[in-house]
């Protein structure tokens, strides 16, 4: 059913692509092999942002990463932005295409941010019936990300995993496992990280994301962890991607750091830590 | 819980916290009610403050920061591609009472939005410079000059160019003559010059699908001066003339 023919993304470390980055990167991309990139930030006409993704996508396999769909949405996805979309990923071609499992537009509003969505019967219906109309519009498979939680819904009939388990079995999607996002849930909500990701089902993933996260506190004073990507990868994110690649062997391992973005090196350095990490289960 | 509820108070800064939230383990969810609340305004706010430079020049971060505060309120994205993000700021300037007294920022925001649709504007081919000395003054009086995709025209009643030098590149003070401007794009950065007279009614005719002799004939009307060469050697200097087209 779905184009397979497309560059796949190898085993081994990307990084979020940054403007900034673009000459350090392409002089010395270290043991960078593939990237990734926001869609809605590549859809203007012309001009540099294109020219330079094109320059990018004839060297590295680029996984194009949407924040706009609003996948889990009560409202239709929008018709002209998957046109968008499919403009984008075959013009490159992209070697993935990537969404949230979260909601960002309501009304004719974009809010600009991942929202939560209560996990029942009726939100996964409507996720999967999401999923396979994008998968038709792209004609080929997509990834799915988890989200990270700050809160939780009092109407949830089923944890987040067997949620994710089910949009995978009945669609044919793959999943994004992004384990700062585990981890950061986990501490924000009270569970054993370890535990969700043995709960999901691992031969679906298709790639990885790492990212940084920043410490507060919430009401009580427990901690609760901020989803900010403009941080190097914690420690205990860190010893989780361990235990997930010891489940499921080398995989697409991305860094992101999308804001106090870096100089290069530092981004590169964070790059080469992944490769050890996926050096390690080879 | 619908989105509609949790968006409501999601955007409301006052607003009270839906129930039928919890932080996981029953208790309340407040501060993490408000982490969503906070990355909402504050991306939003962002986007605005980055994709409005002449403004965050002239007024500086925190004015810059009130402006986006109380324009984002009304006025979210209708579409998730931020790149066109607040096409509505110049008509909200123009009805802002806090910044009433600097009528020339409407203007500004204007400039922004057209440099950055030039930054993003379709690439094209220009013409080679000696295309337009081949012609017979005929067959360029009837040919209509079509304009690269990024090149616009912005008329103000303000010194405009003078404005944005001095908000960007610490030029003279403004003078008191208004100004009309061009934005054009060589190749990938956007550019901004001051118009001689009639030449922002020469191109707006061009615009429009006029023939040369047509926006000549409006751009002497204005300023019987009109200096049709320099203009015509700025936008071969711009790359900003992309095909003749002569009708048969």
């Amino acid at each position: 059913m779905f184009d397979r023919t497309a560059p796949a993304l190898p085993a081994r470390p990307g990084v979020g692509f940054k403007p900034q980055h673009y000459e350090a990167l392409m002089a010395d991309p270290g043991p960078v092999a593939w990237l990734e990139v926001h869609a809605e930030n590549y859809m203007g006409a012309g001009g540099r942002p294109l020219a330079q993704l094109q320059a990018l996508a004839a060297r590295f396999p680029v996984s194009v990463h949407g924040v706009g769909l609003s996948i889990g949405g009560e409202g239709p996805l929008e018709h002209a932005h998957l046109d968008r979309l499919r403009g984008l990923v075959d013009h490159l071609p992209a070697a993935r295409f990537s969404e949230h499992l979260a909601w960002s537009s309501h009304g004719g509003a974009f809010l600009n941010d991942l929202l939560p969505l209560p996990y029942t019967a009726r939100t996964l219906a409507r996720v999967c019936a999401h999923v396979d109309q994008v998968q038709q519009a792209l004609g080929r498979q997509m990834l799915l990300e988890n989200p990270s939680s700050y809160l939780a819904f009092t109407e949830s009939e089923m944890p987040e995993t067997a949620f994710l388990g089910e949009v995978v079995q009945r669609t044919g999607c793959g999943l994004l496992l992004d384990v700062n996002n585990v981890f950061v849930s986990a501490v924000n909500l009270g569970f054993e990280p370890r535990a969700y990701i043995d709960a999901l089902p691992l031969g679906a993933v298709g790639e990885l994301h790492l990212g940084g996260h920043d410490s507060d506190s919430d009401d009580q004073g427990r901690p609760l962890l901020i989803d900010s990507h403009g941080a190097p990868v914690a420690d205990p994110v860190w010893a989780l991607l361990d235990h997930v690649l010891s489940l499921t062997g080398p995989k697409p391992l991305l860094i992101e750091w999308d804001t106090d973005v870096p100089d290069w090196p530092e981004l590169r350095a964070e790059a080469a830590r992944a490769a050890l990490a996926l050096e390690a289960v080879r | 819980m619908s989105e509609g509820t949790l968006l409501s108070a999601l955007r409301d800064p006052e607003g009270v916290l839906p129930s039928g939230l919890h932080d996981g383990r029953g208790g309340p969810a407040t501060r993490r009610f408000a982490v969503y609340r906070n990355n909402i305004a504050v991306s939003l706010r962002e986007a605005i403050v980055t994709g409005f430079p002449t403004l965050l020049a002239l007024l500086g971060p925190r004015n810059m920061a009130q402006l986006a505060r109380a324009f984002v309120q009304g006025h979210p994205p209708t579409s998730p591609v931020l790149l066109t993000y607040g096409t509505e700021l110049p008509a909200f300037l123009d009805g802002f009472a806090p910044l009433a007294t600097l009528p020339y920022l409407a203007d500004a925001a204007r400039l922004d939005l057209a440099l950055r649709r030039a930054y993003h504007a379709a690439d094209a081919d220009p013409i080679p410079p000696e295309a337009l000395g081949l012609l017979s003054q005929t067959d360029l009086g009837r040919a209509v000059l079509i304009l690269a995709p990024a090149v616009q025209v912005l008329r103000s009643n303000w010194p405009l160019h003078d404005i944005w030098r001095l908000a960007h590149q610490d030029g003279p003070p403004p003078g008191a003559q208004a100004q009309d401007l061009l934005i054009t794009r060589a190749h990938f950065d956007p550019a901004c010059h001051a118009l001689s007279p009639g030449a922002a009614a020469f191109l707006q005719a061009c615009l429009e699908g006029r023939s040369a002799a047509e926006a000549l004939e409006q751009a002497r009307t204005e300023a019987p001066a009109f200096d049709l060469s320099a203009l015509l050697a700025l936008l071969l200097a711009q790359r900003a003339l992309c095909t003749l087209e002569i009708p048969q």
